[in-house]
């Protein structure tokens, strides 16, 4: 299911005093199986992007083909784009509404037309994927969760839907580090088995460890478009986006400044290890 | 997803009209509104509708935006046109058919009512494009000051009005993203009955509701961990001034309201 984006723009509530453009004509194509990092600074129309990507708003030109089809089009098969297409937004914990938490995962196969009796199974097979035991959990409200668990309940339903493509908005803001890195597990299993996978993150050592392309985004254009390599070794242009280094990047950074002639190429933190302990010298081992 | 709310429409500003004070404004804006009421000839109209352009003029937003707040009322006014022009049967008979009957007094009367309820909207229209909800709320809870003595709660009052108002947009914001999430998830809110459609609503109320408690929550603790405790001996950041240009305007309403009383 390869997504083509093609010359999209979008604007705001146009011929108001408010006005915005929020995309000028974007365009990039995405190959099954991809594991795609957006970054970008609030307001630089990420956001705005994936909702039309996903066909949640109509773009004001330009289009967008998943499959080869433009969704956009009145008579298109909305449910099998909900099916093939999923949305994980931001705090999705704040759309669980069922009173149990099986009968919540179950709403989204159930509105995209998914056979009564492939629910449970469904259901059952989405809950061990976030890890949260089916028998324990299934007949408990999603509201007397904790914050963790419930996201993990709502994530559950956008995957009972088995999509193809799986959009995220900043999955892991507000969750603690051991939640964040579970996820990011998850996304990338999900990924290894063939999942598209589309990620807003401001998370950028995640993304620079598993990402296989970064999109940048700033006001509305699209910056740049390359391997994390080629986007994050562009130190002055993340900076003049608005946008940090990773944490290893900004190591580089900080080692160059003091006149340390270590490659910017280096973005992750086992590749600065071994580059410093071979300038010192040394012998790089595990 | 939601297009076009335009609660409490507010179109910034800064114009003559923009920068009058809030509560001159207010005023002039019941005065006008008792005083079409009043008018009983068609040099009363004329009065009130200049009185009108000129304040659309003087706020530099074009008369088609002003109008557009009209079209929600267009049923309310055939309706109320067609009530008045057929059961009224006073004065001369115009035309008469099968059962039907149009008088003099009776399109006279449905013209009259059509009339003022334009200029009704609109003049309240002109209000709240040039003033801000929470300028309005501030000049109410002014006005009602004085009521302050028989323990009429005027700052509470205000208080619950700009807390009401200041959450508007976010819940309409927060109405957006959930329904957005949920239609990703194969909702649909537009096909079916209105059984299904109703039935459709929650998994849209369900979690509105949960988001909008737990923000009073947050909003309630947030203010009594800063002390908060009513409207006694509270200053203003912004204090409100009449300036000459409020006085003019009043002296521009009082003399259509003197033209209006006394002969026409």
């Amino acid at each position: 299911m390869p997504i083509a984006v093609e010359n999209v723009s979008y604007t705001y509530l146009p011929g108001t005093p408010f006005e915005h453009r929020a995309l000028k004509d974007v365009s990039f194509t995405i190959a099954d199986g991809e594991f795609v990092g957006i970054i970008g600074h609030t307001g630089s129309g990420k956001s705005t992007l994936i909702q039309i990507i996903s066909s949640l708003i109509p773009q004001t030109a330009g289009r967008v083909l998943i499959d080869g089809v433009d969704y956009s089009q009145k008579d298109a098969d909305k449910k099998k784009l909900r099916r093939t297409v999923g949305v994980v937004f931001q705090y999705p914990e704040y759309q669980l509404f069922e009173e149990t938490i099986a009968k919540d995962i179950a709403y989204g196969p159930r509105m995209t037309g998914i056979p009564e009796e492939e629910l449970e199974n469904r259901t059952q097979v989405a809950m061990e994927l976030v890890g949260m035991d089916y028998e324990t959990y299934k007949d408990k409200s999603p509201f007397e969760l904790s914050g963790g668990q419930k996201r993990k309940i709502a994530i559950a339903g956008v995957l009972a839907m088995e999509p193809k493509i799986l959009i995220m908005d900043e999955p892991i803001a507000g969750l603690d580090p051991l939640g964040r890195e579970s996820l990011m597990d998850l996304v990338k299993n999900l990924n290894d088995c063939g999942m598209t996978i589309l990620m807003i993150s401001h998370n950028m050592d995640g993304l620079a460890e598993y990402a296989s392309r970064i999109l940048v985004m700033n006001q509305g254009e699209l910056m740049m478009n390359g391997t994390p390599r080629e986007v994050f070794r562009e130190h002055e242009a993340l900076r003049a986006a608005g946008l940090d280094l990773p944490e290893a990047g900004q190591l580089v950074e900080a080692l160059r400044a003091k006149g340390i002639a270590i490659s910017e190429e280096n973005i992750r933190f086992d590749e600065v290890k071994e580059e410093l302990i071979r300038m010192l010298g040394g012998k790089a081992h595990d | 997803m939601i297009k076009n709310i335009t609660l409490g429409q507010y179109f910034p500003g800064d114009s003559v009209m923009h920068r009058m004070d809030p509560r001159m404004k207010f005023l002039l804006t019941l005065a006008l509104i008792v005083l079409i009421f009043c008018v009983r000839t068609v040099y009363g109209y004329a009065a009130v509708v200049a009185v009108l352009l000129l304040a659309i003029l003087l706020s530099r937003i074009s008369v088609k935006y002003v109008l557009k707040g009209i079209k929600p009322l267009w049923f309310i006014l055939v309706f109320t046109f067609i009530l008045n022009i057929f059961f009224i049967t006073e004065g001369e008979v115009l035309l008469e058919w099968w059962i039907f009957r149009i008088t003099e007094g009776g399109l006279i009367k449905a013209v009259n009512i059509a009339v003022r309820l334009v200029l009704l909207v609109s003049i309240t229209t002109v209000l709240t494009l040039t003033t801000s909800p929470m300028e309005i709320t501030d000049a109410l809870e002014r006005l009602l000051k004085p009521l302050t003595v028989l323990h009429f709660p005027a700052h509470e009052m205000a208080l619950m009005m700009s807390i009401a108002l200041r959450f508007i947009p976010t819940l309409v914001d927060e109405t957006d993203r959930i329904m957005k999430a949920q239609t990703a998830r194969g909702a649909s809110f537009d096909s079916g009955g209105l059984i299904k459609r109703a039935k459709g609503m929650v998994p849209i109320l369900v979690p509105l509701f949960v988001s909008a408690f737990k923000r009073a929550d947050e909003l309630a603790l947030a203010m009594e961990s800063r002390c908060y405790h009513g409207g006694k001996n509270r200053t203003r950041m912004k204090v409100m001034h009449m300036s000459f240009r409020d006085f003019v305007a009043l002296g521009i309403v009082a003399g259509v309201t003197v033209f209006i009383c006394f002969g026409f």
